[in-house]
């Protein structure tokens, strides 16, 4: 029996099922009405800095397969978007991190050396081995501190945001964050407040399809992320993120518009998470090796080498010895931060507050005059 | 020099400082137009307008996010949480951000932020409106906590907050909003944080209180002087870093102690202050220490005079105390 539907109750259909920006084809040729238009060095360093990333995470699971470091929380096939997307900020714009995006780190000129001190927690990594492996900080280059909660920073981008607006600026805040943060409720607060307070800030979320062992379908029962922002009265948009071109270009948008006050924005960066969650996961337990196997099909740098080809910008040799020297750069930075020795066992104690208060210099007294303080210098 | 109660005190203190630094941003739910529901930031809209006084959305989480975001680009906002019972939701952004920022980034990002929020009960609130949560921030490292008993320290207290580069929590007992008025300067004036007060000299046994059971603790003290007992009452006025050596020095004198507090005893703060002055005086102690506190329950609405630590609950605490021979 039908009925007539008195109540206006409406199913939501989505706004962008088929809408999702590419600039590069599988052929490696650009869509010209979609193409950024960069000049060939940018484009050239763009892809660079997704080998060098590819590179580095490649040897740092070696690292932990051996034992020589704790932990790491990498980015194989995500390089296109995290890549695509830190270069289309401008250098006054900040950058909010999770954890996954020691790319955008690099490609802001944070020392690569720097870096690999964050990932033995050595006395010159810039948090002091207070933290693990790729929870770096990164003021001096406009870029946030990590923490591992999957969605905190979201609303704090939003504060930073407005903050830097209400100083006249026209800083633009991006932050990043996982599609399975997008359940957290800082997704929702940081999504409502950034629409209510106008604050320039580019929501970027990368949809890798997998948090941890759930995937993305048991994360929403919304057609799409970029859904998500209609809600919140947040313009959205859809990108394949496996196409480091188009993520410029959409990111590099959005930016210009906020820089303008026209906003916050969502954008939806379609990718694949080829590796672990971290080195602590194993995938093969949740997932079919066939389905990596079809993503890798996408992998960003076959498809930005493809492009660069078309423009016979970069020859086997050049990728070669690129290859070379950044694994060679990577082994010293390597060697150098085994060397170093552990920070100091004051550095436990200070820096939780401004000036050190008597119960923790009681405690600090007590620790370096305990059985294993000899062991430290 | 005019006679304020403890809200008004709070709102000079906040103006004061918006008046002298325009990074000082006050945040909340119902804070703008209508000056929050206890009237604490009454005026401050009309005065700084609504992009340093703003009325948020309701998401505590969001408050105190948005805040710390404020805060790292160098702004000092001063987020309100309605009540303390509220704050949870923000719990996350408090203990794990806030609270880290510092020591996680190798010193690089700092939070300096106020969380002002009414604290305890007796004011017919019923659970969601009467907790005292601030055992639980006293036991997160890199957050300070303040919880002033009068206006006159509620004022000096919360400008040094304000101007300390560290996250402060800073609890305003709600039960004494309007039931005391006393001289406040309306001038700038600073309390040190992490000084407490002898705010009563006695010989024979130390009691240890804040916020609104100081006036409880100083109403058994004149009680149990008609016994013939003298009682030292120290205000905390900053629970953390606590002023350990005032406690204990007294304790010294006394060799006695009782601590009230409104939160439930099970890992009240009452515990810790216990433990330090057992650890730091034990052989200075002529009796058992005593916690007079909440009750182990959810603060009950109907009875809720019968859970707070009162006077009628002070007062023999302190008499056995102060007689107790081993």
């Amino acid at each position: 029996m039908q009925t007539e539907q008195v109540v206006p109750i409406r199913t939501p259909e989505s706004s962008f099922d088929d809408e999702v920006v590419t600039v590069i084809g599988p052929d490696g040729k650009v869509r010209p009405e979609a193409d950024p238009k960069l000049p060939v060095e940018q484009v050239l360093d763009l892809y660079k800095a997704m080998v060098r990333t590819r590179i580095i995470d490649t040897q740092l699971e070696r690292l932990q397969r051996q034992g020589r470091i704790g932990f790491h929380i990498g980015s194989l096939g995500e390089e296109a978007c995290i890549i695509g997307s830190a270069a289309a900020m401008r250098p006054q714009d900040w950058i909010f991190p999770c954890y996954r995006e020691f790319g955008a780190l690099l490609w802001r000129g944070f020392p690569l050396q720097s870096y690999v001190d964050n990932m033995f927690g050595n006395a010159e990594d810039v948090v002091m081995g207070r933290q693990m492996p790729d929870h770096y900080s990164g003021k001096k280059y406009n870029f946030g501190s990590v923490s591992s909660p999957i969605g905190t920073q979201m609303t704090q981008a939003v504060g930073f945001g407005w903050a830097a607006k209400k100083k006249g600026t026209d800083t633009v805040v991006s932050v990043y964050f996982g599609e399975g943060a997008t359940s957290s409720n800082d997704f929702h607060t940081g999504m409502n407040f950034a629409g209510v307070m106008d604050a320039p800030v580019i929501f970027l979320c990368r949809n890798n399809r997998w948090a941890i062992s759930v995937p993305s379908e048991k994360q929403t029962a919304s057609k799409t992320f970029a859904d998500k922002g209609v809600a919140y009265g947040v313009p959205a948009v859809r990108v394949d993120g496996n196409d480091f071109l188009a993520t410029y270009a959409v990111v590099r948008e959005c930016v210009e518009k906020s820089a303008k006050g026209e906003g916050p924005f969502l954008v939806e960066m379609l990718t694949y998470r080829v590796g672990g969650h971290s080195t602590s996961d194993d995938p093969r337990a949740y997932r079919a090796s066939d389905e990596v196997d079809s993503w890798r099909q996408t992998d960003p740098l076959v498809r930005g080498r493809k492009h660069l080809d078309t423009l016979d910008a970069w020859s086997d040799a050049e990728d070669e010895a690129f290859r070379k020297d950044t694994e060679a750069e990577l082994k010293a930075c390597i060697a150098a931060a085994e060397e170093k020795p552990k920070p100091a066992l004051s550095t436990m104690f200070e820096g939780v507050y401004d000036e050190t208060p008597w119960h923790l210099k009681e405690q600090q007294e007590q620790c370096e005059n305990g059985p294993r303080a000899k062991e430290h210098h | 020099m005019p006679q304020m109660n403890l809200v008004q005190a709070v709102n000079s203190a906040l103006r004061t400082e918006m008046r002298n630094d325009e990074d000082v941003i006050v945040l909340g739910e119902d804070v703008g137009k209508v000056g929050g529901v206890f009237r604490v930031t009454q005026g401050l809209f009309d005065e700084f307008g609504d992009d340093r006084v703003i009325d948020t959305p309701l998401a505590e989480g969001g408050i105190i996010g948005t805040a710390i975001g404020m805060a790292l680009y160098g702004l000092r906002p001063v987020p309100e949480i309605q009540f303390s019972d509220f704050i949870f939701p923000a719990f996350d952004q408090i203990v794990s951000e806030a609270a880290k920022f510092r020591y996680r980034s190798g010193g690089e990002y700092t939070v300096p932020m106020v969380i002002r929020t009414p604290v305890g009960g007796g004011i017919r609130g019923g659970h969601y409106h009467s907790q005292s949560p601030e055992s639980l921030f006293i036991h997160t490292a890199g957050l300070k906590v303040v919880c002033p008993s009068n206006p006159y320290d509620a004022k000096g207290l919360l400008l040094s907050a304000i101007r300390d580069d560290d996250p402060v929590l800073f609890f305003e007992p709600k039960r004494v909003y309007r039931a005391v008025k006393m001289d406040v300067p309306e001038d700038e004036y600073t309390i040190p944080i992490g000084k407490a007060k002898v705010v009563r000299e006695g010989e024979d046994v130390t009691v240890v209180g804040w916020g609104a059971m100081l006036f409880e603790a100083l109403a058994s003290a004149d009680e149990v002087a008609e016994e013939g007992v003298s009682a030292e009452v120290i205000d905390l006025r900053t629970l953390w870093p606590v002023d350990i050596d005032t406690i204990v020095e007294s304790v010294k004198k006394t060799g006695r102690l009782v601590i009230v507090h409104e939160a439930p005893k099970a890992c009240g703060f009452g515990a810790e202050l216990l433990s330090l002055v057992t650890e730091k005086a034990f052989v200075h102690l002529e009796a058992p220490p005593v916690r007079v506190t909440g009750w182990d329950t959810p603060f009950p609405y109907t009875l809720e005079m019968e859970y707070l630590p009162l006077q009628h609950r002070i007062t023999p605490a302190l008499l056995e105390t102060a007689k107790y021979i081993p």
